[in-house]
C-alpha cells in the first residue's frame, strides 16, 4: 500500500489552475521572470487589466509568446532557447545588464518550480544528487528577486511532502521563497515563519496538515 | 591605418597555443561564433580551457573539441550535451560550474579591470562551500573540489567573493562589424558576446556583415572596437554538418 493511499483523496487545483490563481496575485506594472514547468503557463492567466513585462535571462525585457512556427529568429529565443516574439516596447541587454537587472532588485518576481522548499523559506531545485548538475540562471534570481513566488504540485509523484522541515536536496538560496502555490494551498513565508493563507476550493487545513512535513500558522 | 578585418580565419587563430584559456560568446546556438569554433577544432590544440555558458547540444565547435579530448576545463552554468558529463564523471575533463548571473560578471569584471565582487548569487550552496566536485579520477573518485568561496554578510545577506575572468583569447559573434572592429549584436544574440570579448586578452569576432566604417553610428554601436583584435566574417559553411566523432580510446 502506498503511503498516499492512507490519506483520502482529495483533488485540489490543477497545473493550469496553479498557474491561473497565481496570475492573480501579479500586480499591473510588474516585472516578473518565469522558470520552467508550472510558471510557463502563468502568461495566459494574467487578467487583461493588468500589464507584465516578462524577463528572460538571456537578455530579454519584454517576451512575448512562443513564435509561431515559419517566424522563428535564431537571434530571438528564451532562456529555455525556444524562438520567441517581442511585445512591443521590448529591450534587449546583454547577460551581465540582465542579471544586474535580476540581483539588483529590479525584479518584482521570479515564479519557479521546486523539488522542495523548507518553511522558512530554503529552496532546493537545481540538482538531483546522481543525475547531470546544471544551475544556469536559477541561483541569481532566488538571490536577487524581491520575492520569489514557487508553483508546484504539494507533494511529489510517492507522495511526500514538498514542503519540508529541512531540504534534503541541495539548497538553490536559503530563506529566499516568499510564497507558495499548490494544488492545495497558498502559503506565505513572512520572517521565517511559514503562513497558510489560503486552502483550494474543498481542500480543509487538515488534509493540507496531513500533506505538508512541517508545521505552519493558519491566518 | 587600423585594419581589423581578416580573410582567412585558419591564419588568424593560428597563434592560440595549446594549453590557452577562451571566453566564448553564445547562448546555446544563439549568438555563437559558429565559425570561429570550427576554424579552432581545425588545429592541433589540446589542454583547452573554454568559459562558455553552454556546452553545445552536437558534436561540432566545443562539443568537438569535448569528444576529442582536447578540454582540460570547462568554466560553465548550463551544459546540455549528455556526453559532456560522460568525459566529466570519467575524470576526463573538469568542470567549473558556477551561476549564470556570476559567470557573465565575472567575465564584465575582468574585462574591466576589477579583481573581485561580492554577489549573493550561491552563497550558501554546494557551488560556494567547497563540495561541488571539479574533477574526477578515472575510477569515479573525486579528485578535486570547487575551492570554497569567501562569504561577508552585506546589510544582513551573505555573499560570496567571485574573480574577475581574463581570459587568453576571447571568440565572440556579432551582426554587423567594421574594420576598427566595432560591434553591433541583433536581439537575444548579444547575450554573453560582449563580456567574453572584454575578457579577452586578444579577441576574435565573427561577424554576419561586414560594413564600411562609419556606417555603424556611434550611438549604434553595442562594443567599441578597442575590445576587438581581428574581425572575420561567417563562413556560409558554418554551422557544418559535422560527422559526429568519438574519442578512440
Amino acid at each position: 500500500m502506498t503511503q498516499t493511499a492512507v490519506f483520502e483523496q482529495i483533488s485540489g487545483r490543477s497545473r493550469d489552475g496553479i498557474a491561473q490563481r497565481l496570475a492573480a496575485d501579479l500586480r499591473d506594472g510588474f516585472v516578473v521572470n518565469l522558470g520552467v514547468g508550472i510558471p510557463l503557463l502563468v502568461p495566459k492567466y494574467v487578467p487583461p487589466d493588468v500589464e507584465v513585462i516578462l524577463h528572460a535571462e538571456n537578455g530579454v525585457l519584454g517576451m512575448g509568446p512562443l513564435a509561431a512556427p515559419g517566424h522563428e529568429d535564431p537571434d530571438l529565443t528564451d532562456a529555455g532557447k525556444q524562438p520567441v516574439t517581442l511585445i512591443t516596447g521590448a529591450a534587449i541587454v546583454d547577460s551581465s545588464l540582465s542579471f544586474a537587472v535580476v540581483r539588483g532588485g529590479h525584479l518584482d518576481v521570479t515564479v519557479l518550480g521546486a523539488l522542495q522548499v523548507s518553511g522558512r523559506g530554503d529552496l532546493a531545485n537545481w540538482y538531483v544528487p546522481g543525475q547531470n548538475p546544471a544551475v544556469g540562471g536559477a541561483m541569481d534570481l532566488v538571490a536577487g528577486a524581491r520575492e520569489v513566488w514557487v508553483a508546484m504540485e504539494h507533494v511529489d509523484r510517492a507522495g511526500r511532502p514538498k514542503i519540508v522541515q529541512r531540504c534534503t536536496f541541495p539548497l538553490t538560496g536559503r530563506g529566499v521563497v516568499t510564497r507558495i502555490y499548490t494544488d492545495l494551498a497558498v502559503f506565505h513565508i513572512v520572517s521565517g515563519e511559514l503562513r497558510l493563507t489560503e486552502c483550494a476550493p474543498g481542500v480543509t487545513p487538515e488534509a493540507i496538515r496531513e500533506r505538508t512535513g512541517v508545521p505552519f500558522v493558519e491566518t | 591605418m587600423i585594419d581589423k578585418f581578416r580573410e582567412n580565419a585558419l591564419a588568424a587563430l593560428a597563434p592560440i597555443p595549446s594549453g590557452a584559456t577562451l571566453a566564448v560568446g553564445g547562448f546555446g546556438s544563439s549568438g555563437r561564433p559558429d565559425t570561429l569554433l570550427d576554424t579552432l577544432c581545425d588545429l592541433d590544440l589540446r589542454d583547452l580551457h573554454v568559459i562558455v555558458n553552454n556546452v553545445g547540444g552536437d558534436f561540432t565547435g566545443i562539443g568537438r573539441l569535448l569528444a576529442e579530448g582536447r578540454l582540460r576545463r570547462v568554466t560553465a552554468s548550463f551544459p546540455v550535451l549528455p556526453d559532456f558529463y560522460t568525459e566529466y564523471f570519467a575524470g576526463r575533463v573538469e568542470f567549473e560550474l558556477i551561476p549564470q548571473g556570476t559567470l557573465a560578471e565575472r567575465l564584465r569584471a575582468g574585462g574591466a579591470g576589477i579583481a573581485a565582487f561580492y554577489t549573493p548569487s550561491g552563497a550558501g550552496t554546494m557551488l560556494s562551500d567547497g563540495t561541488f566536485p571539479l574533477g574526477y579520477r578515472p575510477d569515479g573518485e573525486v579528485a578535486t573540489h570547487i575551492p570554497a568561496k569567501e562569504h561577508r554578510e552585506f546589510g544582513g545577506r551573505e555573499h560570496v567573493l567571485e574573480y574577475g575572468i581574463v581570459a587568453d583569447f576571447a571568440l565572440v559573434k556579432a551582426s554587423q562589424g567594421d574594420r576598427k572592429g566595432n560591434l553591433r549584436f541583433r536581439l537575444s544574440a548579444r547575450n554573453f558576446n560582449p563580456l567574453a570579448a572584454m575578457s579577452g586578452r586578444y579577441t576574435f569576432a565573427e561577424v554576419e556583415h561586414l560594413v564600411a566604417t562609419g556606417d555603424l553610428a556611434p550611438d549604434d554601436i553595442h562594443l567599441p572596437g578597442v575590445f576587438v583584435d581581428e574581425v572575420l566574417l561567417k563562413s556560409e559553411l558554418s554551422p557544418r554538418l559535422g560527422v559526429m566523432t568519438r574519442r578512440s580510446a
